[in-house]
């Protein structure tokens, strides 16, 4: 029978890379939302009623989706990591409790007013269930990122005894929950987020452009603010994106060694851009000599330090953090991911710089090339969140807490591989189902497109 | 009531046993007002009538995500104060917590997916789906807290099905209530008897579960008689029996609020049963199973800002969506 462990790795490994579509997603459309229904609170009238109205049916398939596949994640961590919730929960379950006090009630009471309660809330408090859903899945994200960077940098807690057991215990909340790691963190996270409900939007409405000759000014309007969105984010995340890699290179350099593929200890170390194995038995070294590779001389080096290509990066095979412990990170998947995320993220720069010189030349709809970037990029913003995902994860590896627990040694200690291996593949084929009926309603949603506007207050607008 | 260890206290108070309660509160609160939708799913499976079913899914549309979001609170609580238990628990009954999970997805997707499109076959099949989420949550969760409460180390057990079968009933009795506040010319006669079954097995069942755990479960012989647990049997007697008046009287209000505080007794019923321990498993007390009294206090800092503030919220939810929901209503 399947090893528990590696069972319950990929169990987590699939919940998390599923449930991070829904909330990417929401968070992001969550500002564009608000500037909506503040447009309609002012009395804008159309296209805002409009796109209020439709944009929040596709955030709330996401949303639903997004909680029924959140609180599975809460649940995995008592049922599959049981040793891992004795160990830590005295410090990671805090904000885990926070954040459904403090942001999830927030936002799952007030998105019922958002999607149901038009007609019976006036219109200011109509807004303000809008702004205070968006303030929730914004305040969830904190909490959850705030566990998640004590995970990558843990501090300000020791070890003692609780129950006979070996436990972390908090003894300063400051150092441990306002770690530096959370702001690079929720600062990329947010952004790209945004970004990629940009990608999501632009793309969507160009598609609508493009095939039909209704609502143009509903589809115009949506295609712009998602260009405004893209321009303010994406070269954003390149400047952000760097000074956080340093960081990672500073006080993770285990995790900075996987992104680059170092396994000795190296100066001049070059940045990679391609680098494919010659040989299958190298495949788990990216950067190997045996290798086809095309890279910058000094980059690696010159980007960890920010300036130097000189300047020596530590090797995975002389790193502390991996002495003593069974398995390193995964390298090829952790070197590929970091590049693929990257590399979309520079496209997102070209695409935005492009379509924002397009849109200034009053020539948006005119490019036959850039009506095809901006469709085939709406899964794009989401999929670059996933790579950086990967490379924040299973950078750590082995490490569940970076040198404090391991994830094998967080498992459950009276799990079975019979019963984790058949949660996996429930999930496996319940969340294919899922995210198969999500993509489809939402695909259904936007063929369809908004509905003319009916409401009386409401002035209609024949386009 | 047996003699009470020392804990950490703070102005006064003491953290162990509040986080206790609060614990043993979220739990109330998730079961109370999602279980309210639990059992108007069931009653959607239960009635043919169209309007009937419409009315359903427009009165539990904007309220069902933010109940669940109290069995999140809970989880979080239970990891956060009582790490140990909570790892203890969720592995320990590992299928069927992901039960509990599975029966959730699909309840709350089902409505939400069905309303996307109105060919037949499409709406059969989640309404197929929703009743079956809105009947096994509640079943599965009653499974987890009877072996929760007699520390059964298999996830199927007698105790398990007849608390699984008794939440039920007491949330379709809720649901009934509630339905009856959502409908502006009163339930029909078979709605109505739909609610007094549930109730009457309700009681049988609740009765059934007391006596089998003073008969047959280890340590709680004693407990079981304790003036404040009999009190607490008695009082469900009584409301159900109100219940059963207030429902065929057509008070729907008051009908549903006594089922509430049956509710809150079930859950209270259980916490007091297992007081001073927490994990009859391996037989380990709130004190030895709470966190450090730092992270105690923080976490009741949080609880004291923001429970208010939370409970604030759901009174907005609704007092928003109060009286007749109509079943063509929505967005």
């Amino acid at each position: 029978m399947i090893d528990p462990v590696i069972a319950s790795r990929l169990q987590f490994a699939l919940t998390t890379a599923v449930h991070i579509i829904f909330p990417a997603i929401s968070m992001g459309l969550a500002p564009f939302l608000v500037y909506f229904a503040y447009k309609e609170m002012r009395g804008a009238g159309e296209p805002w009623v409009s796109l209020r109205r439709f944009w929040v049916k596709i955030f709330a398939l996401t949303f639903v989706v997004g909680t029924v596949t959140g609180i599975v994640l809460e649940f995995e961590f008592g049922t599959n990591f049981a040793a891992y919730a004795s160990a830590v929960g005295g410090i990671f379950g805090g904000p885990l409790a926070t954040e459904g006090l403090m942001a999830f009630m927030l936002e799952s009471t007030f998105l019922g007013i958002l999607l149901f309660g038009k007609e019976r809330v006036g219109r200011r408090m109509y807004f303000l269930s809008a702004f205070l859903v968006a303030l929730g899945s914004w305040l969830s994200a904190v909490w959850i990122l705030i566990a998640n960077s004590w995970m990558q940098l843990p501090r300000g807690f020791e070890m003692g005894t609780r129950a006979g057991q070996e436990v972390a215990v908090i003894v300063d909340p400051v150092a441990a929950y306002l770690n530096p790691r959370f702001f690079y963190m929720f600062t990329h996270m947010q952004a790209s987020a945004v970004l990629a409900a940009a990608l999501f939007m632009g793309g969507i409405a160009m598609y609508k452009l493009t095939t039909t000759d209704t609502r143009r000014r509903f589809w115009k309007t949506s295609l712009k603010l998602a260009i405004v969105g893209m321009l303010l984010t994406a070269p954003f995340m390149a400047v952000q994106g760097d000074s956080y890699t340093r960081h990672v290179y500073e006080t993770q350099p285990q995790k900075f060694a996987a992104m680059e593929a170092v396994y000795d200890t190296e100066s001049s170390v070059p940045e990679y851009i391609l680098a494919f194995p010659t040989d299958v038995t190298e495949l788990r070294d990216p950067s190997s000599r045996q290798l086809f590779k095309i890279g910058i001389p000094g980059g690696a080096s010159f980007l960890a330090s920010g300036g130097d290509p000189t300047a020596t990066i530590q090797g995975l095979d002389d790193m502390e953090s991996l002495q003593g412990v069974e398995g390193e990170p995964p390298v090829a998947v952790v070197f590929w991911s970091f590049r693929a995320m990257v590399g979309l993220g520079v496209w997102f720069i070209v695409l935005a710089l492009w379509a924002g010189f397009r849109w200034y030349q009053d020539r948006l709809l005119d490019d036959k090339y850039l009506r095809r970037g901006l469709m085939y990029s709406i899964p794009l913003g989401v999929l670059a969140i996933e790579f950086g995902w990967m490379v924040t994860e299973v950078g750590r590896q082995p490490w569940a807490i970076q040198e404090v627990l391991t994830v094998a040694d967080g498992v459950s200690q009276g799990l079975t591989g019979g019963e984790a291996l058949l949660t996996l593949l429930g999930f496996v084929l319940g969340y294919a189902l899922l995210l198969g009926l999500w993509i489809y309603l939402v695909r259904r949603l936007i063929i369809r497109g908004p509905k003319p506007s009916q409401s009386a207050d409401t002035e209609v607008t024949p386009e | 009531m047996m003699a009470l260890a020392a804990g950490p206290t703070w102005f006064g108070v003491p953290l162990i046993e509040l986080w206790f309660v609060a614990l043993f509160l979220t739990l109330a609160m998730f079961l109370w007002l999602d279980g309210t939708n639990f059992g108007m799913g069931v009653l959607y499976g239960l009635s043919g009538d169209h309007e009937t079913r419409e009315r359903i899914l427009t009165a539990l549309a904007p309220l069902w995500d933010g109940a669940e979001v109290w069995l999140v609170v809970f989880g979080g609580a239970l990891f956060a104060v009582f790490p140990d238990v909570y790892g203890g628990l969720f592995s320990g009954y590992y299928l069927l917590m992901f039960a509990i999970l599975g029966a959730l997805i699909i309840r709350g997707i089902s409505p939400e997916f069905l309303e996307q499109r109105d060919d037949q076959a499409w709406r059969r099949a989640w309404s197929i789906t929703f009743v079956l989420g809105s009947t096994l949550a509640p079943f599965f969760l009653g499974m987890f807290a009877a072996n929760w409460l007699v520390g059964a180390t298999s996830t199927i057990t007698l105790p398990g099905i007849v608390v699984g079968l008794a939440l039920v009933a007491l949330t379709t009795a809720e649901g009934t209530g509630f339905l009856g506040m959502k409908t502006a010319e009163g339930l029909d006669d078979s709605t109505k008897l739909y609610g007094q079954i549930a109730q009457v097995a309700y009681l049988v069942l609740a009765v059934v579960t007391v006596a089998y755990l003073h008969v047959a479960v280890e340590g709680m012989g004693s407990k079981t008689v304790h003036p404040f647990v009999l009190a607490l049997v008695g009082l469900t007697a009584i409301l159900g029996l109100a219940y059963i008046y207030l429902l065929r009287a057509d008070y729907y209000r008051p009908a549903f609020i006594v089922s509430g505080i049956q509710l809150f007794g079930l859950v209270a019923l259980v916490a007091v049963l297992l007081f001073p321990v927490i994990y009859p498993v391996t037989g380990l007390t709130v004190f030895e199973a709470a966190v450090s009294t730092l992270q105690l206090k923080m976490m009741t800092v949080v609880l004291a800002i923001f429970l208010p503030l939370v409970l604030l919220y759901f009174a907005v939810l609704y007092s928003s969506f109060a009286g007749p929901a109509e079943p063509a209503e929505g967005y």
